[in-house]
């Protein structure tokens, strides 16, 4: 039978609507199991809607926010010119994007060519389902919640190399291999600094994550291990920007060198794909640091009662996308401020600094457990 | 179980949206004659000689194995983390000082690998 998984009012009020709907069919197709099933899948086909709006929603805001902020860090406007200070820029980007020509270069592998954006869309979806986004508001909230997001990440680089390869180009292909060796190579201090948390919350389960950190700004993670939190909320800061390949770790993807990096080839909505994949793995990455270290959807108290009795009124969703785009913007200002590395010094960085630096924080994060509890 | 019912629709979720803006741009975009100069990979502008799928420095193999050792690694201190905090607390049946005592064997081992790679030169990228 199945057990209900979406704990939430919307959930509880399609559990509760559909066998009261179920009385008008005829008698002999009632019954308890056609009842949950039918609840269970428009439940499904709820979350299915949520989460493909917010991340496909969200995909037009960043990139006008992108483009906005880029613009003011280098003494700019910006798009200005289509609606009140190009705000519908973005949407008559997606629509030329749409009525561009989609086609294979000659002497490219057309199976996997048209793979590739369909893999690279994969891992920020189902990240993205595994995000506690407000109290109730988690689609799977499972408890393999870390483990299975470092999985999923691998498929990012997957994606990475299926375009790079198939499509016959040098430049694609350096890019794919740049970007793959960086990716798996930072993937490694990604997985540690979850590690951490993982070790100081006790638990793998996002939303248990979140809850341990209820209470004042000073119980979120970034504060409640001293130090330890600040230098493991700086780690993961620099190692997802490196697994997005957001620059300054875009060596994947470096104009200057490689034109396009591993989507040189594709035109038209696959390209739009890769474009749209990592403006949702900006959401998703944000979300997992809100989550893991800024106290997730609670909302910053301070400990005076009256002021947080005025912050408590605000739903956890506003405080969870407040706390998002305050990461998404400090991605761009690093975006638009720092210079790229080369490409030996972004590997010796992760080996010969952020490895054995992320070990020696594990080792003090295991003493600070074992002395303080 | 119904959570990880969910999270295969998602698996899928990604891909489909994917698909369906694939066959949209098919079917939307116009068509032009596909020339040669239109079918060449987009490099330099000058005919382009061989074959991209090149063998490629073995540099990347390494740190592909150097990768693989670390993930298995955090995945084998996953389950002894989750649970860090109660053992420490003494919940549990085990005992915190042989858990810690396995731990650091298990780092230190990792370390030396660690270590091992970088004074032979592998970690030096060129």
């Amino acid at each position: 039978m199945f057990v209900p998984s979406i704990t939430n009012p919307v959930g509880d009020f399609v559990r509760e609507w559909v066998p009261k709907l179920a009385e008008y069919l005829p008698a002999s197709i009632q019954s308890d199991t056609l009842n949950s099933i039918v609840a269970f899948l428009i439940n499904a086909v709820i979350c299915v809607i949520a989460v493909c709006l917010v991340n496909i929603g969200s995909a037009p805001i960043l990139i006008y926010m992108e483009r906005k902020v880029c613009a003011h860090v280098q003494c700019r406007l910006g798009p200005m010119r289509l609606g009140w200070h190009g705000t519908i820029q973005t949407i008559a980007d997606v629509l030329k994007m749409l009525f561009k020509e989609v086609y294979a270069p000659a002497g490219v592998d057309k199976f996997v060519f048209f793979l590739a954006p369909l893999v690279v869309l994969i891992a920020p979806f189902m990240v993205a389902a595994l995000i506690p986004f407000g109290e109730n508001l988690v689609v799977a909230d499972i408890d393999m919640g870390i483990p299975l997001i470092i999985a999923i990440n691998g498929f990012g680089v997957l994606a990475i190399l299926l375009g790079g390869w198939s499509s016959n180009n040098k430049y694609s292909l350096l890019g794919a291999l740049r970007s793959g060796a960086q990716m798996i190579s930072y993937e490694i201090s990604f997985a540690l600094v979850l590690l951490f948390v993982v070790m100081v919350a006790g638990s793998t389960n996002l939303m248990a994550i979140t809850q341990t950190q209820s209470g004042t700004v000073f119980d979120w993670w970034i504060f409640k291990a001293p130090v330890l939190g600040f230098i493991a909320f700086i780690m993961f800061f620099i190692t997802s920007t490196a697994e997005m390949n957001r620059a300054p770790f875009d060596i994947a993807e470096a104009e200057q060198e490689l034109t396009g990096g591993y989507h040189t080839e594709y035109n038209g909505t696959p390209f739009a794909m890769f474009y749209l994949a990592e403006y949702i793995a900006l959401v998703t990455n944000s979300s997992l640091a809100v989550t893991c270290f800024l106290g997730g959807f609670h909302a910053p108290c301070i400990g005076i009662a009256a002021v947080d009795g005025i912050l408590t009124m605000v739903p956890g969703v506003v405080w969870f996308f407040a706390k998002v785009f305050f990461m998404i913007w400090c991605y761009m200002m690093v975006r638009w401020t720092f210079v790229r590395p080369r490409v030996d010094q972004l590997m010796s960085f992760e080996w010969k600094f952020l490895l054995p630096l992320n070990l020696l924080l594990l080792v003090a994060g295991a003493a600070y457990v074992a002395l303080v509890g | 179980m119904s959570e990880y019912i969910i999270l295969s629709i998602f698996l899928f979720l990604g891909a489909f949206i994917a698909a369906a803006a694939t066959v949209v741009g098919l079917l939307l975009g116009y068509r032009t004659r596909k020339t040669k100069n239109k079918m060449l990979p987009y490099e330099c502008g000058m005919e382009t000689f061989g074959n991209a799928r090149i063998q490629f420095k073995v540099g990347y193999y390494v740190f592909a194995l150097l990768f693989l050792v670390f993930d298995v690694e955090a995945l084998f201190l996953l389950p002894v983390m989750a649970n860090y905090k109660e053992i420490m607390a003494g919940n549990t049946a085990l005992s915190p000082v042989v858990v810690v005592i396995d731990l650091v064997i298990f780092v230190a081992i990792l370390v030396s690998g660690l270590a091992y790679a970088w004074k032979k030169g592998i970690l030096k990228w060129e």
